[in-house]
């Protein structure tokens, strides 16, 4: 088994009397997506921050390729690529110019093709001020992936885009996986977190309350599946329909909507009992908790710990 | 080309394309120019004398305090630093290549002027080409310096602007480019000396327009030199990668040392 590329151990970070980060563990393994979850102020942007070598811990270890990106500086810039949230362009550079400027400081050539497969062949001698949101969010991937890091850091890489170049960044991330990248992805959207992560880790006031893979994680909650039922002569809505393992019940439009803590038995009795009320099953849907929905349990939780 | 050419080669080229940075460091200049030459031509005569200096100084500190700051400011506040940062740009370059392309920028509306001012306003040129050059480089690394300097140490654009002014200003009243400064009283002599388009414009009449300087002009080349040097360091020292990290070398107040060759002109020439 090879070593973990990125090590963070007891990780600290403090703004004064604010502690950001409070001693926080965690190691990625080369070609894994890694995603950094946790509400605003959770401390996500500081340990990116710092391993982006932009921010000095004040605690701990963090090593990414055995390179300490506070002590290391010129060795970090070719191992990472980094896709920012905010431009990190000047208004009116091109893309071409963008490309260039880039490559040659991280002296590789520059990748014009990379340009071409991300969609900017169009708009290679446009100004980046001129570029819609979608088309500056995949320059800035161009520009973190044009070098071939071994570690690619994206935070928020799909906020405010559409669902076709979400999509299309998606698989672009599957490709550089697919090439032995490691991605470390921070986002608030957890639909993207669930569909595009190895594993997970939650950060909450500085701490990492839970980590795993998404089913770990989703799995280790309440586990309450939520099973939602409509009849053609709505019986389970009379008093009496009560079923086992069922710890909650609610109505929606014409869905009868049960918690359940074992689905098996649960529906069963279900299907038996509108059966006996010579009624007939229109649709039945049952969903697992989600990633989100764990998300919220464990904040919450923490939140009013 | 090498890393260093394409960042030159793409700030240069922004310099032309961003309209502010466009208007002052080649509209506002050259429309000063037009104007100062048409209507000080009328009220004096002997103005064409030192029309080409004094407009080219004017050029230079439109461009380097008024120009320059504010883009080093915004970049900075727009996370374009950190980015840089990430994909390995020294702040060496961060800070040379701005200064160096505003160089070039002053250099093309300077030659505009040169060219011009005998055919519009019968102004009279330089009789030391060589000695001409020098000053004008010594004038605008001194210049580009302190501009750097007040671009490292803003907080934010409306800082820039009133440190900006305070050289700016002073230069435009005290510094001889409208009236010689032998007419200033000796108090204000002394504050004159302080300002590099003083010594700038005492370096240009005594090394180059074949005018009496009015102090050694060489130990103002000096000045010039010591005072870009010093203001390059100290932006160096203090040049910080983000508006939002607070870790800096030092206090921003250190950037008063770049005043120390200026002292030392008043104390020894």
């Amino acid at each position: 088994m090879t070593d973990p590329i990125i090590q963070v151990r007891d990780f600290r970070k403090t703004y004064g009397d604010f502690i950001a980060v409070n001693g926080i563990s965690f190691a990625v393994d080369q070609g894994e997506i890694f995603g950094l979850l946790g509400p605003n102020g959770a401390g996500k942007t500081s340990t990116l921050e710092s391993l982006e070598g932009l921010r000095e811990p004040n605690g701990g270890e963090l090593r990414i390729s055995e390179v300490d990106p506070t002590r290391e500086p010129r060795k970090l810039r070719n191992l990472i690529g980094v896709q920012l949230q905010t431009s990190g362009l000047p208004e009116s550079i091109t893309v071409n110019e963008a490309m260039e400027f880039f490559c040659a400081y991280h002296a590789v050539p520059a990748n014009y093709e990379l340009l071409d497969r991300l969609g900017l062949s169009e708009k290679r001698k446009t100004q980046y001020h001129q570029l819609s949101t979608g088309q500056q969010r995949r320059l800035a991937l161009a520009l973190a992936i044009a070098h071939e890091p071994s570690v690619l850091i994206m935070d928020e890489p799909t906020a405010g885009l559409d669902v076709a170049t979400r999509v299309e960044l998606h698989a672009i991330m599957r490709e550089q996986q697919a090439k032995g990248t490691t991605i470390v992805l921070a986002t608030h959207d957890m639909a993207e977190a669930e569909e595009m992560a190895d594993r997970i880790a939650i950060l909450l006031k500085g701490q990492i309350v839970a980590t795993g893979t998404p089913l770990e994680i989703t799995a280790t909650g309440a586990g309450l599946t939520k099973v939602s039922v409509r009849t053609q002569e709505s019986s389970l809505f009379n008093d009496g329909a009560e079923f086992p393992a069922v710890t909650s019940s609610s109505s929606k439009e014409a869905y009868r909507i049960f918690f359940t803590t074992d689905i098996g038995p649960t529906v069963a009795a279900i299907i038996e009992y509108a059966e006996s009320q010579n009624d007939a099953l229109i649709d039945l849907r049952v969903e697992r908790p989600s990633l989100e929905d764990r998300f919220l349990e464990i904040t919450t939780e923490g939140g009013a710990a | 080309m090498t890393a260093f050419a394409h960042h030159f080669s793409f700030e240069f080229r922004i310099g032309i394309r961003n309209r502010q940075t466009l208007f002052l460091m080649y509209m506002f200049p050259l429309i000063f120019y037009l104007f100062m030459g048409f209507l000080m031509a009328e009220i004096n005569p002997f103005f064409g004398e030192g029309l080409v200096p004094a407009m080219i100084i004017f050029a230079i500190l439109a461009a380097t305090l008024l120009g320059m700051p504010d883009s080093l400011v915004s970049a900075r506040e727009n996370g374009i630093y950190r980015s840089y940062k990430i994909n390995g740009v020294p702040s060496g370059s961060i800070i040379a290549v701005p200064a160096l392309t505003t160089m070039l920028h002053t250099a093309v509306v300077s030659l505009i002027i040169i060219v011009t001012a005998p055919v519009l306003f019968d102004a009279a040129m330089p009789n030391d080409w060589i000695n001409f050059a020098a000053v004008f480089v010594a004038v605008a690394f001194a210049s580009a310096g302190l501009g750097v300097l007040v671009g490292v140490i803003a907080p934010n654009s409306r800082s820039t602007v009133f440190l900006s002014q305070l050289v700016f200003l002073p230069s435009m009243l005290l510094a001889g480019l409208m009236l010689p400064i032998s007419i200033l009283p000796e108090a204000f002599l002394s504050i004159s000396k302080m300002l590099p388009a003083t010594h700038g414009m005492n370096a240009f009449n005594g090394l180059a327009m074949g005018v009496a300087a009015d102090f050694d002009p060489w130990g103002s080349v000096a000045v010039l030199l010591a005072g870009g040097l010093f203001s390059f360091g100290l932006s160096s020292y203090l040049f910080s990668w983000d508006s939002q990290n607070s870790t800096r070398r030092g206090h921003p107040i250190l950037a008063i040392l770049a005043l120390v060759p200026y002292l030392a002109g008043i104390l020894l020439i």
